[in-house]
């Protein structure tokens, strides 16, 4: 992992302009990741985290979605305000993305090996025979065999991994130096999701491409990342590397998700989960998002919009006041509750 | 794939038959005798007698109908009562003009429908899809009787670009060789007639083509504008593709599967001979020759006639099928 900084977001704002006025989804977002590095960004569904990567890659829906403010730095150039000419150059090359759903992100009707050779082709001026064993070579990379075969089917001739196994191939033919992936491994049943996490683990240790890995799964945080970013309701309310993050979690929304890890061992808890749900982007209109589901929320909570407060910890922030007021008695209390249940 | 296509070949195969023993009951099903009703209620009881046998109308139906497929199977469709000719060739030209004109209406119609509905999809709620999507919407509803006269009253008659009916300059006939006068111009190397033809060609395509496109543009356009929404489409986007290959590659090739079906079918409705735009146009085509056939109660002729356009119905619906299982790998597996 490089210290240089690859891609540095400002201030985002995104927001959906929709019959029923406008929606900001994600709403003031500062981060950064570094090259190399393996940045988690997690929270609920809703949370915008699906919407922060589709503005990273201008990807957004046309004439609905809109960065409306803020900055997106990739090595240092804007993308906010790139053109649409320069974004086409961008995307698949330098910052590539794979999905959520392995069996629907392919093209049923076009053989694997003519989607890969397209992504090649798109950026580099090669031939299709060359740009073929390229492809086969990118296939047996990520684990799958015989890779010449493979380039001559169609997707529906293969299971749900391989497909995910293949979205990567693509998203790593032209080596990015970033890869965003949006909840890659949820639509795969367990033993399949940890293959595919070792093999995302595996290509960025040899090609140290960095990875935003979107989930809302702390486990596949602990597995693959390095640092940690938490959304709620559009906001980052915590941000840190994953041993302090878990260590010491300072917002109640984060312990409240690391609470509710299914337990490998144990079989006889029950499942704890946060009560109540996200609220709608732009519900809450003053005060703390989390004010509603939160244990210890107290009237200050409820006037005052909570920032970003650093912490004790280097690179370790909160959004909270109880964070900020009280650093480190947030775990005391929250072992005092668990002792007590 | 191989077998796929050999099955669905041979699926048709009982769908012609069925539709044989349908047209064969139909045309049985008019009431009165055949024979009274083509000589009149003054004829005398031997003439009428006389036809009936000549039709073979006095054996058993079964008889009839093993006969009558026995000659279609020879490529026998009886003869004209009218002309006495045999119908197999006596029908031939007036089918020629009818595919003809039908498959230019219809190049027209799937050219700028389908575009068309692409463009509006791409650019959805912005002028052009405005514009076209009205287009659309008048040109389903188009009383094609009235588009022709104003065509003709239009661009032959004011204007005088285009001539107002017929297939050809009657001061300058054309040789016929296979009665598809494009072929037979260019077979015959004739530029000037070649050109003739196509100007003959204009008004009634474009009279006909109106409704196929009007339905083709609003098809395609819900088609892409599904399939844009989905993933793989994102996909496609992700890697870098430009909007132009995004959608004339990825959307199209799955957005045109559904408008297939609605190509086949309107190619169908055309082929069966646009009586009205016939009649306006003067084009020899196999609407007006049924159309006639009825008025001499020509029975045989009108049996055939339907016959052939089912038969071309049948055939297009194979065609669409053997199409989709070329665009779309998913079928053969299934
Ligand atoms: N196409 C859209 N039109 C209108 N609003 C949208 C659209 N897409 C997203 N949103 C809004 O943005 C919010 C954030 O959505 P986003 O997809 O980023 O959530 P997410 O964190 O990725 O959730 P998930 O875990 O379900 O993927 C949603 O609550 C929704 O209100
Ligand atoms: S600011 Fe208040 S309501 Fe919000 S998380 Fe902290 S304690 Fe809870
Ligand atoms: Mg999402």
């Amino acid at each position: 992992m490089g210290e240089k900084v690859l891609l540095e977001v400002h201030g985002l704002r995104t927001s959906f302009f929709t019959d029923d006025g406008e929606i900001p989804a994600v709403d003031g977002v500062d981060f950064f990741i570094r090259e190399g590095e393996v940045l988690g960004i997690v929270g609920e569904s809703g949370c915008g985290k699906s919407v922060t990567s589709l503005s990273i890659m201008g990807l957004l829906p046309k004439g609905i979605g809109k960065v409306v403010g803020g900055e997106i730095l990739f090595k240092g150039e804007n993308l906010v305000e790139a053109s649409e000419r320069r974004m086409k150059q961008i995307r698949g090359n330098e910052i590539a993305m794979i999905f959520q759903e392995p069996m629907t992100s392919l093209n049923p009707l076009f053989t694997i090996g003519n989607q890969l050779v397209e992504a090649i082709r798109i950026h580099t001026k090669i031939g299709k025979k060359e740009a073929r064993a390229r492809a086969a070579e990118m296939l047996k990379l990520v684990g799958l065999p015989r890779a010449a075969q493979l380039l001559d089917e169609y997707p529906h001739q293969l299971s749900g991994g391989m497909r995910q196994r293949v979205m990567i191939a693509m998203a790593m033919l032209c080596r990015p130096a970033l890869l965003i992936a949006d909840e890659p491994t949820t639509a795969l049943d367990v033993t399949i999701q940890a293959q595919i996490l070792a093999l995302m683990k595996q290509l960025n240790q040899t090609f140290g491409t960095a990875v935003m890995m979107i989930t809302h799964d702390l486990g596949v945080v602990a597995e693959l990342c390095d640092r940690v970013i938490v959304m709620y309701a559009g906001q980052i309310v915590e941000e840190g590397s994953v041993r302090d993050i878990f260590r010491n979690p300072k917002h109640p929304y984060t312990i409240g998700l690391i609470r509710s890890i299914p337990d490998i061992r144990g079989k006889k808890e029950r499942l704890y989960s946060i009560p109540g749900q996200v609220p709608k982007p732009g519900a809450i209109r003053r005060g703390c998002r989390f004010a509603d589901r939160c244990e210890w929320v107290v009237d200050r909570c409820r006037h005052e919009d909570p920032l970003l407060y650093e912490t004790s910890e280097q690179g370790h922030r909160a959004r909270c006041f109880l964070a900020l007021e009280r650093e480190g008695l947030v775990d005391e209390r929250a072992a005092a509750r668990s002792e007590r249940a | 794939m191989l077998s796929y296509v050999v099955r669905r070949v041979l699926m048709v195969i009982p769908v012609l038959f069925g539709m044989s023993l349908v047209v064969f009951f139909m045309i049985r099903a008019i009431p009165g005798n055949p024979a009274q009703v083509i000589l009149g209620q003054k004829a005398t009881k031997e003439a009428v007698a006389a036809l009936t046998h000549k039709l073979g109308l006095d054996q058993p139906w079964y008889v009839q109908y093993v006969k009558y497929i026995g000659g279609l199977l020879h490529g026998d469709l009886g003869e004209s009562i009218r002309t006495g000719a045999p119908i197999a060739e006596e029908i031939w030209p007036y089918l020629a003009a009818t595919i003809e004109l039908s498959l230019a209406a219809m190049l027209i119609a799937v050219i700028i429908g389908v575009n068309a509905g692409i463009i509006s999809a791409w650019f959805q709620n912005s002028w052009f899809d405005y514009i076209a999507m009205v287009l659309a919407l008048i040109g389903v509803s188009m009383p094609i009787f009235w588009l022709g006269l104003m065509e003709q009253w239009l661009f032959s008659i004011q204007l005088d670009w285009l001539p107002t009916s017929g297939r050809e300059d009657v001061r300058n006939p054309i040789e016929p060789i296979t009665h598809l006068y494009l072929v037979d111009t260019l077979l015959s190397g004739n530029t000037d007639q070649f050109w003739q033809v196509v100007q003959h060609l204009v008004l009634p395509s474009m009279a006909l083509a109106t409704i196929p496109m009007a339905i083709i543009a609003r098809m395609t356009r819900s088609s892409m504008l599904e399939v844009m929404k989905s993933d793989y489409i994102r996909t496609a986007r992700a890697k870098g593709l430009s909007m132009f290959w995004v959608v004339y590659k990825h959307s199209l090739k799955n957005a045109i599967i559904p408008v297939l079906t609605v190509i086949g079918l309107q190619t169908g409705l055309l082929l069966g001979g646009a009586i009205l735009t016939e009649t306006i146009f003067s084009w020899p085509g196999i609407g007006r020759y049924i159309y006639d056939a009825i008025g001499y109660r020509d029975y045989p002729v009108i049996q055939s006639g339907i016959l052939i356009i089912a038969t071309i119905f049948i055939f297009i619906n194979l065609i669409v099928d053997l199409l989709y299982a070329i665009i779309d790998p998913r079928i053969k597996y299934n």
